[in-house]
């Protein structure tokens, strides 16, 4: 790890100047993920700021039935949160299903938000990463990329975002609070994220001097009856091949509404608006399942090592949904 | 089923032992307390007043040349004390050659002189140690160090190198070839067969305590605390690389965190430190990093194997062809000999056995758990699995039905021969007869189910060892030799057979272990170190009963006055006659009152020699009498695995639910340790069926996933309840009847997991590990 400056910023007002006035600051939550690609040298950090101590530790029911989750809440909390278990099963099954409980247990809401890929190229500092090094070219594409894309992927970039939890809150229509020196703005969960085009380096729509200080849920109806399945290699402590998170309200045989992301197959958590447009109205059978399924991957591309993938979404996709029309009694 | 075997007689007198009441329970370890609080101390965890940090700086070409090294940078950071490159380094000597006559010459884990060349030979190879006063001073300067290299042609793809093999030399533990009558033509003839290729990835052990070293140096005499399975080697290979006396090199390694065959070798961490410590004239620590440990320290290569069987519709085998190409490095390795236990596990007509290799530019391979059976099973008993479905018989009753009654290659008898008892065992515990034997015949809910066999097998190899017992006055005894408590219990079990021994209470045993200032043991390997130590404690043992015995019989009024050795029973602290029932009135007295009215304070015994000549003279005696023996007997340890495992029959998704395993392992010492020894290699043996793959990129030759996140071990979630157990007779040809079993559990695990998959989905997976895309 190289010599860095620290700062501890006690509140968000000094957060967001310390990160103003040092160009190349990074912000340090739980550090789960920073510290370690600190380690491995892929980041490079001059100055740390350290807002582990800032007071976003809230979760808070809004009046209308969502949810207010303050960006340092640990993840292993807002788990175990009783309204989230309750209302929105979906994230609770996600945060659950992410990484180990000594992680959950540091790691924050916001820093899950903006985890880096863990493509094997770009955590190598010797390998080429467009995404680390931008013009450098991509090792992935011909090398190992079980982890890559197959959604919205170009040729300098196959990287996908890591996150489990997100992918839950792009189905539930989540958004982001980002505060800067230029004041508060509010970013759709499903606009974070970039998908990587000729500049992979550009993950978020974020400028270098923001900071998440909540994200806030709406309710939902469709979302009780919610559910986050997660593809991997292993039962756990291993990133997803494929997820799907998903809500769907049955009524008398037919879709009334639903919710679907996808998750290990894209550089963003990618909602899967094809999916929801074919079953929206439709009959809440497997057949229609599978066809939504199709619609959404119509556009996929893999890769030698990750083509399997295109298929595994399509059955994690009907798998889920048809767990979810057992489970919400309307089969 | 084969007939029952004829009676196989000891070839050697049984040792003058009681099987007292200690050997075989469930003792809790020795050194359980001091670990679970922290207070033993692993290799990097000495402390020294003024240590030093080191770390490495690693090469990312696979071959080539070093032509510039720019460390101004390094040097610069606060508390550096040296970068030290082939341009600065002092001299070492070469790795010495290899000679049978001298086990310790196979120490090196490659030929490459670190630091005292320019040449680089595989990617990660160390080019530079950066020594500093904290850890994290000496890594960042690591970062720091920039190489510059002149790249060389490199060949680092195992699969496109296949047309490029040679013949074995030799090969891992000494497995060779075989060949009985014309096994191809016999395939080529036969009613039935199966013929197919099965392949098996780099794997590496990640044993929990990444490899450590902490050299200290005053003159010439080196003191090093090294996370090491063979305390002897890397003493007398210091001795040879940095040219200074053995006797002036201590080596300790009170405890080691695992080592799965990853600390055999000496590695470039080891002899780095030494080095560096040598240049600083300050203590060293090197604590590898798990990158590191992937990047400097050897794994187990890939293969890519045939299995070719033919049989009649009976089952009987009449061909079986075993051969196997695996990788090794250009500076060093070995074959794996994947068809060892082909040789004697199933009695084929014709057999064909073959080992070749292919020369990679990378990291040599080394031993890892069951070199050659661990993956070489895999093949095996796969294609003993298809051609169970061929012929549609039982696999369990096709593998009985192929039991020998003497070795099919070289018609050698087996000490022992139980592979029909533990399958049967195995079904019961397992309820194998509820089997339906038609993939995808059985489901939970949308999870396939499905059952599979397979069959465990490894010859525990034995080597001499000297050990000292003393035992004094007050009744207490201490063991020493240097041996190596790896984490499996080592200590435990010798105080076990120490205190049986004797006839002394087990907290009246002290052991002390893991130092060369102690009498050197052989390295904890080939499952043999608790053999080879109980030959030497049981002998020792046997000279202090003597000894007590002559002392006593010289005293008129004792009532071991005229008995011979023959007569007595050690029990009870001291000698009694065997003939008359424990704490009957002068029926023998204890070691305290023998000791007192002799006079004597303590009475010790010592096997092997401190002289250098007639160790290595009573060495070689110990070598052919064990070559001798192996000759004349399959000493092997075996078992039966049984699983059962869920495949999610929308995502291939495989998960392990059940596992039944019965071994026949001779005596057990430690009813709790072997259990867990046991259980803990068919858990190694489900990551290598489902997930544990070292991938190193074909372009460059680099190791792509040095690490626990992406290099999938199984978590505990992925391991389910393991039934072990054993059958626990004592092998008549083994000391105490102990054959080993650090490695034959995981022998056959992958298979076993592979055939429930098959019978669960009806794909048959011939390349491991097994993952969810290979099922859909």
């Amino acid at each position: 790890m190289r010599p860095f400056e620290y700062v501890s910023a006690p509140d968000v007002a000094t957060a967001v100047r310390a990160i103003s006035d040092a160009p190349g600051a990074k912000l340090l939550g739980g550090g789960t993920n920073l510290v370690d690609l600190m380690r491995q040298d892929v980041e490079r950090p001059t100055t740390v700021v350290d807002i582990s101590g800032v007071p976003l530790t809230g979760v808070d029911e809004l009046p209308d039935g969502g949810l207010r989750i303050g960006a340092l809440v640990r993840n292993s909390r807002l788990a175990a949160h009783p309204v989230v278990r309750a209302r929105f099963p979906v994230l609770a099954q996600a945060l659950l299903s992410g990484a180990s409980g000594q992680l959950r247990n540091m790691a924050t809401v916001g820093g899950n938000l903006l985890q880096r890929t863990r493509c094997l190229y770009f955590v190598d500092a010797s390998a080429a990463c467009n995404k680390r090094e931008p013009g450098s070219g991509c090792d992935a594409v011909g090398g190992f990329h079980r982890g890559g894309a197959v959604l919205g992927a170009s040729e300098h970039c196959i990287a996908t975002h890591p996150s489990d939890m997100a992918v839950a809150l792009a189905a539930l229509d989540a958004v982001v609070e980002v505060e800067s020196v230029r004041g508060t703005r509010r970013v759709p969960l499903v606009e974070l994220h970039r998908l990587p085009g000729d500049t992979p380096h550009r993950e978020t729509e974020l400028e270098p001097d923001e900071l998440i200080t909540a994200v806030e849920v709406p309710a939902s109806t469709a979302a009780a009856t919610s559910r986050y399945r997660k593809v991997r290699d292993r039962a756990s402590f291993a990133f997803a091949l494929v997820s799907v998170a998903a809500a769907i309200d049955v009524q008398d045989g037919a879709v009334a509404a639903v919710r679907i992301a996808l998750g290990g197959v894209a550089a963003k958590p990618w909602r899967a608006y094809e999916a929801e447009r074919v079953l929206t109205g439709a009959r809440a059978t497997e057949a229609v399942f599978r066809e939504a399924a199709e619609a959404e991957l119509a556009g996929a591309v893999g890769l030698p090592g990750n083509e399997f993938k295109i298929e595994l979404a399509r059955r994690t996709i009907v798998a889920t949904l048809r767990q979810l029309r057992v489970e919400g009694g309307a089969a | 089923m084969t007939q029952a075997p004829e009676r196989v007689s000891p070839p050697v007198e049984p040792p003058v032992v009681d099987s007292g009441p200690v050997v075989g329970r469930p003792v809790d370890r020795v050194d359980g307390t001091a670990k679970t609080s922290g207070q033993a101390r692993y290799s990097a965890e000495f402390p020294y007043p003024d240590i030093t940090h080191a770390a490495l700086v690693h090469a990312d070409v696979a071959r080539g040349r070093i032509t510039t090294i720019d460390s101004a940078d390094a040097e610069a950071v606060d508390g550096v004390l040296a970068v030290i490159t082939h341009r600065n380094a002092p001299k070492m000597a070469e790795a010495p050659k290899v000679s049978l006559l001298d086990l310790s010459t196979m120490a090196a884990g490659t030929r490459v002189n670190y630091l005292n060349t320019d040449e680089v030979h595989w990617n990660g190879q160390p080019v530079a140690v950066v020594v500093a006063e904290t850890l994290d001073a000496a890594h960042a300067a690591a970062r720091l160090v920039r190489v510059q290299y002149e790249a060389l042609p490199a060949v680092t793809d195992f699969a496109a190198a296949q047309g490029d093999t040679k013949p074995a030399k030799g090969g891992m533990m000494g497995a060779g070839e075989a060949k009985k009558g014309d096994a191809e033509a016999a395939l080529a003839t036969a009613p039935v067969s199966v013929d197919a290729t099965y392949t098996t990835p780099p794997q590496n052990h990640n044993a929990i305590e990444p490899h450590a070293t902490t050299a200290f140096w005053d003159g010439d005499e080196l003191t090093v605390h090294d996370a090491t399975q063979s305390i002897d080697w890397v003493r007398k290979h210091l001795a040879i690389r940095f040219k200074v006396p053995a006797a002036g090199i201590r080596v300790v390694a009170t405890y080691v965190g695992g080592g799965f065959g990853g600390k055999g070798s000496v590695w470039a961490g080891t002899l780095l430190a030494v080095l560096a410590a040598r240049v600083t004239k300050r203590p060293v620590r090197m604590a590898l990093t798990r990158e590191a440990v992937f990047r400097t320290v050897g794994g187990r290569a890939p293969t890519v194997q045939r299995v070719a069987l033919g049989a009649g519709h009976d089952g009987l085998l009449t061909a079986l062809v075993h051969t196997g190409v695996s990788a090794v490095g250009r500076t060093g390795g070995n074959a794996e000999p994947v068809g060892s236990q082909s040789q004697h596990l199933y009695a084929a007509r014709s057999v064909l056995i073959q080992h070749r290799t292919t020369e990679l530019d990378m990291l040599p391979n080394t031993f890892m758990r069951a070199p050659g059976e661990a993956v070489g099973s895999f093949a095996l008993e796969s294609a003993v699995d298809e051609l169970a479905v061929e012929l549609a018989i039982d696999p369990v009753e096709l593998r009985t039905r192929n039991e020998p009654e003497r070795s099919p290659t070289d018609g050698k008898r087996f000490s022992r021969q139980n592979l029909a008892r533990v399958y049967a065992d195995g079904a019961e515990r397992f309820g194998w007869a509820a089997r339906d034997p038609k993939p995808r015949s059985m489901r939970d809910g949308r999870r396939l189910l499905g059952w599979g066999v397979a069959t465990a097998f490894h010859m525990p190899i034995q080597l001499p060892a000297d050990v000292s017992v003393r035992l004094s006055a007050d009744g207490t005894v201490l063991v020493r030799s240097s041996f190596h408590e790896i984490g499996v219990g080592a200590a435990t079990a010798q105080a076990q057979i120490t205190a049986d021994a004797l006839g002394v209470p087990l907290d009246a045993v002290t052991v002390e272990h893991g130092d060369s200032d102690q009498p050197p043991a052989p390295m904890a390997g080939g499952s043999g170190q608790t053999a080879s130590l109980a030959a030497a404690v049981l002998q020792a043992c046997d000279r202090i009963k003597r000894e007590a015995l002559a002392l006593a019989g010289k005293a008129p009024g004792s009532p071991l006055h005229g008995l011979r050795p023959a007569d007595l029973r050690a029990t009870g602290g001291g000698l009694f006659r065997a003939d008359v029932p424990a704490g009957a009135e002068h029926a023998g007295e204890t070691y305290a009152d023998i000791l007192a009215r002799a006079g004597r304070d303590h009475l010790e015994a010592r096997t092997g020699s401190d002289n250098r000549f007639r160790s290595a003279v009573g060495q070689a005696r110990f070598m052919a009498g064990f070559l001798n023996d192996r000759r004349k007997w399959v000493r092997a340890a075996i078992g039966a695995h049984f699983c059962e495992v869920a495949v999610d029959e929308d995502t291939g998704e495989v998960r392990v639910t059940r596992w039944v395993g019965v071994f026949d392992v001779g005596r057990v010492v430690n009813a709790k340790t072997a259990a867990s020894q046991l259980r803990g290699g068919v858990v190694m043996g489900i990551g290598a069926a489902l997930g544990e793959e070292t991938l190193l990129d074909p372009r460059t030759g680099r190791i792509m996933n040095p690490g626990l996140g992406e290099y999938h071990l199984p978590v505990h979630a992925d391991v389910p309840r393991i039934d072990v157990s054993y059958l626990d007779e004592p092998d008549p040809t083994a000391p105490l009847g102990i054959l080993g079993i650090g490695e034959v559990s995981i022998v056959g695990v992958a298979a076993a997991v592979a055939n429930a998959v098959h019978h669960a989905t009806g794909v048959r997976v011939r390349d491991l590990p097994v993952t969810l895309d290979r099922l859909l």
